[in-house]
């Protein structure tokens, strides 16, 4: 099986929340996943518990076949998780290039000579190459999440997990980060992207999963999803019979 | 356009010189400087090495630990244990303290690792007064009252008196060199970059592959040895221990807190900066007596108000110099 990732029977509450209800899914190699859900339906509490922030209370977590459930983040993320925060986490008092390069030297675990080159690639990709000797505390938003970007590819990720990275941009200031991430995509990388702002998405993803109360209430090609009655009476908080 | 990366600046250069011609200086001290003078320079370069020692720890790491008077403490106890009960000389002593440091320093972290923030603070003091409760129950070294170097180890230093202060003196002066030289290289190397990520964002660290746990028990465990040697290198100069003296929590951390607090925490220049502050208010202010501390609570006041990064903290933000070759600057050439 070509699967990156198979999550099976994921359970985690918090008291008497569940945010995430026996979830199910695998992603095969070079995928680009959409998940979408409601606020609080615990999409980030699903990439917390795949990237180990949170470990699960039952169920497990097998990446390239492999049970991951119980090592900690950074264990996952050298294996190659890497992920984005949907409140930026930069190193505020470290320059952009060395928020990058924490990336490559701890994740991808690269020597200092090869991250540094690294590096300066994934500035220009990300469009952060002029920032590269400010602090990190003083980047603009856009600048942070594209920061954010560039961190978890620093760190050589096989499995991607953006969590809201277009969230609070501009139209021009979106449409620029989707190129971004089409070109990661078809760089190979497997991607997971939770994302409210559908339309940037659609524009990248190949199929879709809709979360509600920690449950899967829909999975499969983006259109037909998007297009269902169920996904348009929860997710988009239209009345059964509009 | 191609860009290559560089760590030394203008004003390190610049520093790296200033500070090779005072080590030169320093080195040079017995015969330039009087008694006094030279037990003065020892006691900084001792508290400089501990404000660089918990700066390592609290701004770094975020082990914020109030308790390293229990190393401190240790290591003069072993280095009274070790000449006393079999003889050793006090400087061969030193490396063996600092390993012994480490040894103890394992299982203290496994346990107080468990504990976090607030909690980690409380542990490590409750861990020193426990150090303090087992070192006065050594009838052997003087119980609760202490006891004194027996001549015959003070002399094996060396002979004579200026000598033996003489050779105190270059050992502080060493340790201290030592330790910023071992600060630094840490900070450099790969683990002091995941160093500085967790000292600002662990969240963050541990996502990008920082091993959070391992990296501050190697912080820890490092700095427990290395703050041993110190303490074992106080006591040598004051050739007399007592429990209440060893494992004081004012002498040992709260002043040390206070240099670095007001030098700048997470930076490697605050410490160094705090120690002189301190011994300035100190051998200035001195002779007002209580008032002295009254003017160090004030001036520690003042400055978590109007510049809560410390006085580096605030030249840097300002000025954007640092005088240690750390971080990583991109240098664009046009072709």
């Amino acid at each position: 099986m070509n699967a990156v990732l198979s999550i099976s029977s994921l359970c985690k509450s918090f008291g008497t929340v569940k945010v995430a209800d026996a979830i199910s899914f695998d992603v095969p190699m070079g995928q680009s996943l959409g998940i979408i859900g409601p606020n609080g339906a615990g999409k980030t509490s699903l990439f917390n518990l795949i990237t180990g922030t949170l470990r699960a209370d039952s169920g497990s977590i097998k990446y390239q076949g492999i049970d991951v459930s119980t090592n900690n983040s950074a264990t996952r993320c050298r294996a190659g998780i890497a992920r984005s925060f949907q409140i930026p986490q930069p190193f505020t008092a470290m320059s952009v290039f060395e928020n990058v390069l924490v990336g490559a030297t701890q994740g991808a675990g690269l020597t200092q000579r090869e991250a540094e080159t690294v590096c300066l690639e994934i500035l220009t990709q990300t469009g952060l190459v002029s920032r590269a000797n400010d602090l990190a505390g003083a980047l603009t938003l856009l600048e942070r999440k594209r920061l954010e970007l560039a961190r978890a590819l620093a760190a050589n990720p096989k499995l991607l997990l953006l969590d809201e990275i277009a969230g609070g941009l501009t139209e021009n200031e979106c449409q620029s980060l989707v190129a971004t991430i089409n070109d990661i995509k078809s760089s190979g990388i497997t991607i997971i992207w939770i994302e409210h702002i559908v339309h940037a998405l659609l524009a990248v993803v190949d199929r879709l999963i809709v979360i509600d109360f920690g449950q899967m209430i829909a999975d499969g090609k983006p259109k037909p999803i998007m297009n269902s009655r169920q996904v348009r009476e929860i997710y988009m908080g239209l009345d059964a019979d509009a | 356009m191609s860009a290559r990366v560089t760590r030394s600046s203008r004003s390190s250069r610049a520093f790296a010189i200033i500070a090779g011609c005072a080590v030169v200086i320093l080195i040079a001290a017995p015969w330039w400087a009087g008694r006094a003078d030279m037990r003065l320079f020892s006691e900084i370069f001792l508290y400089l090495s501990l404000a660089c020692l918990w700066n390592l720890l609290a701004g770094y790491a975020g082990l914020v630990s109030v308790g390293q008077q229990a190393f401190v403490g240790f290591g003069g106890y072993v280095l009274f244990g070790l000449a006393i009960f079999w003889g050793v000389s006090p400087l061969f002593a030193l490396p063996i303290i600092a390993i012994l440091g480490v040894l103890v320093a394992v299982p203290v972290a496994a346990l107080i690792f468990r504990l976090r923030g607030a909690y980690f603070a409380i542990g490590t003091w409750v861990v020193a007064e426990i150090f303090r409760l087992l070192a006065s129950q050594i009838s052997a070294l003087g119980g609760g009252s202490g006891t004194s170097l027996p001549v015959s180890v003070v002399k094996s230093i060396a002979s004579s008196r200026a000598t033996r202060e003489s050779v105190v003196y270059w050992t502080a002066l060493a340790l201290a060199i030592l330790v910023i030289i071992t600060t630094v290289f840490v900070l450099r190397s790969r683990k002091g970059l995941a160093l500085t990520a967790i000292r600002d964002n662990e969240l963050a660290a541990g996502s990008l592959g920082v091993e959070i746990w391992q990296t501050k028990f190697i912080v820890y465990v490092l700095t427990a040895g290395l703050t041993s040697a110190i303490g074992a290198l106080i006591f040598l100069q004051k050739i007399r221990i007592t429990p209440d003296a060893a494992f004081s929590v004012n002498d040992w951390t709260a002043f040390v807190i206070f240099m670095v607090v007001i030098g700048g925490i997470g930076t490697l220049e605050g410490p160094i900066i705090g120690t002189l502050i301190f011994f300035v208010l100190r051998e200035t202010l001195a002779d007002l007596g209580t008032i002295y501390l009254m003017i160090l609570g004030l001036v520690a006041i003042a400055i978590m108000l109007f510049a809560p990064k410390g006085v580096w903290g605030y030249v840097k933000s300002r000025y954007g110099i640092e005088l240690f070759p750390i971080t990583h600057r991109v240098k664009f050439e046009e072709e």
